[in-house]
């Protein structure tokens, strides 16, 4: 991983229900990710995916550029920004900042349809 | 109306957390984590890891026991109709492996205002049995309107 270079993209689109998974795996019930009706009551166009999935796809996206290895992802920080939503495809990307004596740190973004929903992500690596 | 940060530097009890195969499982299942490190003990030792490590972001579930107090906490008083997740941060240390029991404590770093908004800054430390550092986490929330 060389300064400037591109992490391969990730793309997955979760599906309807994804939200419940991820919210009993997860422990966090409010229901403006699982409830559609009440989400719209205060404002949403729908129940919205938990910000930390969204952070999990960065992870996941990061830790596969490194090789795979999850012991390779030493930092993750991020912005949640853009609400996003379950069935439609989210995009990762990112760009290498840095990249030396074994460190490298990753530009990283993440969108769907057009918004970010995480912006200004910043992973650090030490690939194995 | 200044934001009112006479909870900073408070900070909540440890809570302890066993982490377990199953739970990893679901977690990377849902999540979406495919490597079979994550799903198979023999795979897992194979690789280096005492038993079947959590995925980085599993930093969440452990945590969120130590987290959940500090967050709805009244003293730090925040307006949850207002509230978002505006940041995250982890920095990881020792992988955590399924059979270890992970102590996370949390503190509230920081309180302050801009443009009308609160910032409410929290930061989680979690260490496993051997009191090795696993996850230090800092965790924002903004409250419109404050």
């Amino acid at each position: 991983m060389n300064e400037g270079d591109s992490i391969p993209e990730l793309r997955v689109t979760p599906d309807k229900y994804l939200p419940h998974r991820y919210a009993g795996a997860s422990g966090d019930f409010n229901p403006i990710h699982i409830d559609p009706e009440l989400a719209r009551q205060v404002g949403l166009p729908g129940n919205i995916l938990h910000g930390l999935y969204g952070m999990a796809q960065v992870a996941r996206a990061n830790a596969a550029a490194a090789g795979g290895d999850p012991r390779a992802l030493r930092r993750l920080t991020v912005q949640f920004r853009g609400m996003g939503m379950p069935e439609q495809e989210i995009t990762v990307s990112g760009t290498v900042k840095e990249a030396q004596g074994g460190r490298v740190v990753v530009d990283t973004v993440a969108e769907q349809g057009g918004n970010q929903i995480i912006r200004n992500a910043q992973a650090e690596l030490q690939p194995r | 109306m200044p934001v009112d940060d006479s909870a900073k530097g408070k900070t909540f009890p440890a809570h302890e957390y066993e982490v377990g195969r199953e739970k990893i499982k679901e977690f990377a299942f849902a999540v979406g984590e495919d490597n079979p490190v994550y799903f198979d003990r023999e795979t897992a030792q194979a690789a280096g890891f005492r038993d079947v490590p959590a995925p980085p972001m599993f930093a969440v579930v452990y945590s969120a026991g130590a987290m959940g107090p500090a967050i709805f906490d009244p003293e730090v008083g925040m307006n949850f109709m207002a509230m978002v997740h505006g940041g995250q941060e982890f920095v990881w240390g020792e992988p955590v492996c399924s059979g270890d029991t992970i102590s996370t404590t949390a503190e509230v770093k920081d309180i302050s205002e801009k443009d009308g908004k609160g910032f409410y800054v929290f930061e989680s430390v979690s260490t496993n049995q051997d009191g090795r550092e696993v996850v230090r986490g800092t965790w924002t929330n903004i409250v419109r309107g404050v």
